[in-house]
């Protein structure tokens, strides 16, 4: 049996069921197979991609991690799935999807609807990291949630790092690198896109780098350099980062707020 | 209790047990004496003169005059509008008498004629009952806006869709069950179209939190687990509809849904006194609160309280312990006595 392999994501235990009955319906023109389930953002992380789905059918709202934010993570993976979005009711998110060309069904979920949108993905395949990021920027704009989680694709396995462990974000080269207590990631967004998201729990110090405002500990005069007279020390790392002069009047303020 | 003409309003007499009817008289009547001694002063030390010596009528009438119409509440209620308030005027006039004759017995300065007191008397009554039916009239579209907030505000489409799709994955599994979610949902429904401006017996207000419960419990399986400390509820106690079930929607939508592990809901009701208290607790997920109509569903249950109940009714919210608490405290009621 190859039919379309479906992954469905959806907290609420009877959705999950209904979404099944209705795959049952139409199997005849649109075989599927049910390669898993999960009921929240985590559990999709971990099962989605060693589950080999093509689509997956993904609730918005979920306790935890919403599914938009899914959406983003498992972007990254390799062989990335089709998502089809499911919601009962979130004018915002349904706007974010018109705007950017997301597929979106609406609960109660039609057969008829489930299947168009079936057979649109299985051609189409995944949506681009861009097209969800937009998605996901413009939706911030209206309820202000950025993500909780940073997303790592290590080959065929997503690892989640908290944003509220990161240290610092540093831009060096073509990447950026994410900093926690323990380790270093490669992080595939921009410092300029991760600024803007998370605005209010990260400040830059620099042209290259974006400090945990949280992890700032206090500053030490700079030897020497020019450019840099001031340096930034964190909690979980003995590292001390150089504040640009452009931007030491901002965290001068910052450090005098508390 | 029940009216197919939604938009006729008998004029009812003021609920003279509420503490705001009691404040507004007692201020009121003082005014009006105030503005008639300045109106007859040539200066303000005569004014303020002429106005302690008043009072030593004044004051004792209106106390005697509250406490007669605290008392003889209930029977002024039953009687039709006008009746009510030839009554008030009635017994009033009879006490300004009273208090004049005892009062002429004692008094060195000279007495103000008897006929005088007794029209200060009758005009202040008229006014008075004249700026209640005003205050009344000027409140009741404001009623029914706020049953019309209240609705839409109580309709979460969020609860509406997942419940429809809820009962549509039982439909071909577990028909009877079905059938029962169907009929809860009509029910809850029924009780949110209904007229907002009824008191309902606290007895139905709890039926239709455990219809809601229900379709919830569908829809959150073990996610959801409901404590219910109904033991000492006042069953007769009447109280506007649709307070608690809002504070219980709450209570799932910011409570529960929002967290992966299941959640606690507490639902307390009991008299203590001429009071009846409810509370409400769930689980407090600080990263969730900013997102949705918490504080405007609050907002929007105190307003009805406040049109309800004046200043007698009481909803307060606290957060500690990681529990989130909604506390509402209204007088206990058997009987629907004049608004406020």
């Amino acid at each position: 049996m190859n039919g379309l392999r479906v992954f469905i994501v959806d907290d609420e235990t009877p959705a999950r069921e209904r979404l099944r009955e209705l795959l049952g319906d139409f199997a005849g023109e649109i075989p599927t197979v049910v390669v898993g389930e999960a009921r929240n953002g985590l559990e999709a992380v971990e099962r989605v991609p060693e589950s080999g789905a093509q689509v997956v059918l993904l609730d918005i709202q979920m306790p935890g991690m919403g599914g938009l934010e899914l959406a983003r993570h498992l972007a990254q993976l390799h062989d990335a799935p089709a998502v089809i979005f499911v919601t009962a009711h979130d004018r915002h998110a349904v706007e974010a999807f018109e705007l950017n060309a997301l597929d979106y069904l609406l609960k109660p979920v039609r057969a008829e609807r489930l299947a168009a949108a079936l057979r649109k993905a299985s051609s189409e395949g995944a949506p681009t990291a861009e097209k969800l990021t937009r998605a996901a920027d413009h939706l911030r704009e209206s309820d202000g949630r950025a993500r909780e989680y940073l997303s790592v694709a290590e080959r065929n396995r997503i690892l989640l790092v908290p944003v509220r462990d990161v240290v610092y974000f540093k831009a060096e080269l073509k990447y950026v690198t994410l900093r926690t207590r323990e380790r270093e990631h490669l992080v595939e967004d921009s410092l300029v896109s991760l600024e803007k998201e998370f605005a209010d729990r990260f400040i830059r110090i620099h042209r290259n780098c974006l400090v945990a405002k949280a992890a700032i500990r206090g500053f030490e005069r700079a030897p020497g350099d020019d450019d840099v007279r001031w340096l930034v020390l964190l909690e979980g790392t003995d590292e001390k980062l150089p504040v640009s002069r452009r931007q030491w009047p901002l965290l001068r303020e910052l450090a005098t707020e508390r | 209790m029940a009216s197919i003409k939604q938009n006729v309003y008998p004029d009812v007499l003021p609920d003279f047990r509420n503490l705001g009817v009691i404040a507004r008289v007692l201020v009121g009547v003082n005014l009006f004496a105030m503005a008639g001694v300045l109106y007859a002063s040539a200066n303000w030390s005569q004014a303020l003169d002429r106005f302690v010596q008043a009072s030593a009528l004044l004051e004792p009438l209106l106390l005697a005059s509250l406490v007669a119409l605290y008392a003889l509440s209930p029977l002024l209620a039953r009687l039709p509008y006008l009746g009510g308030c030839a009554a008030v005027l009635a017994l009033t006039l009879l006490l300004a008498a009273g208090t004049h004759l005892l009062w002429a017995r004692g008094a060195t300065p000279p007495v103000p004629g008897v006929s005088r007191s007794l029209l200060f008397t009758a005009l202040a009554v008229v006014l008075l009952i004249g700026y209640f039916r005003l205050r009344s009239k000027a409140f009741s579209p404001a009623l029914s806006e706020a049953r019309l907030q209240a609705l839409q505000a109580r309709i979460r489409p969020h609860f509406l869709f997942n419940s429809l799709n809820a009962v549509l994955a039982l439909i071909r599994r577990d028909p009877k069950r079905a059938e029962r979610a169907l009929e809860d949902l009509a029910d809850l429904f029924r009780t949110l179209m209904s007229d907002g401006r009824q008191f309902v017996r606290l007895a139905d207000e709890i039926s239709l939190l455990e219809r809601y419960a229900s379709i919830e419990q569908l829809r959150l399986g073990e996610r959801l687990r409901i404590v219910w400390e109904l033991d000492a509820a006042p069953s007769d106690a009447l109280l506007p509809p649709l307070v608690l079930q809002p504070l219980l929607e709450n209570a799932v939508y910011h409570g529960v849904e929002p967290g992966t592990s299941a959640g606690e809901v507490v639902v307390h009701v009991e008299r203590r006194g001429d009071r009846v208290l409810a509370r409400i607790e769930n689980p407090y997920h600080p990263e969730h609160q900013h997102r949705a109509g918490n504080r405007m569903a609050l907002a929007n249950i105190r307003e009805r309280l406040q049109l309800f109940f004046d200043a007698e009714a009481r909803l307060e919210t606290s957060e500690r312990d990681g529990r989130f608490r909604v506390e509402i405290e209204i007088p206990y009621r058997l009987r629907e006595t004049g608004r406020a």
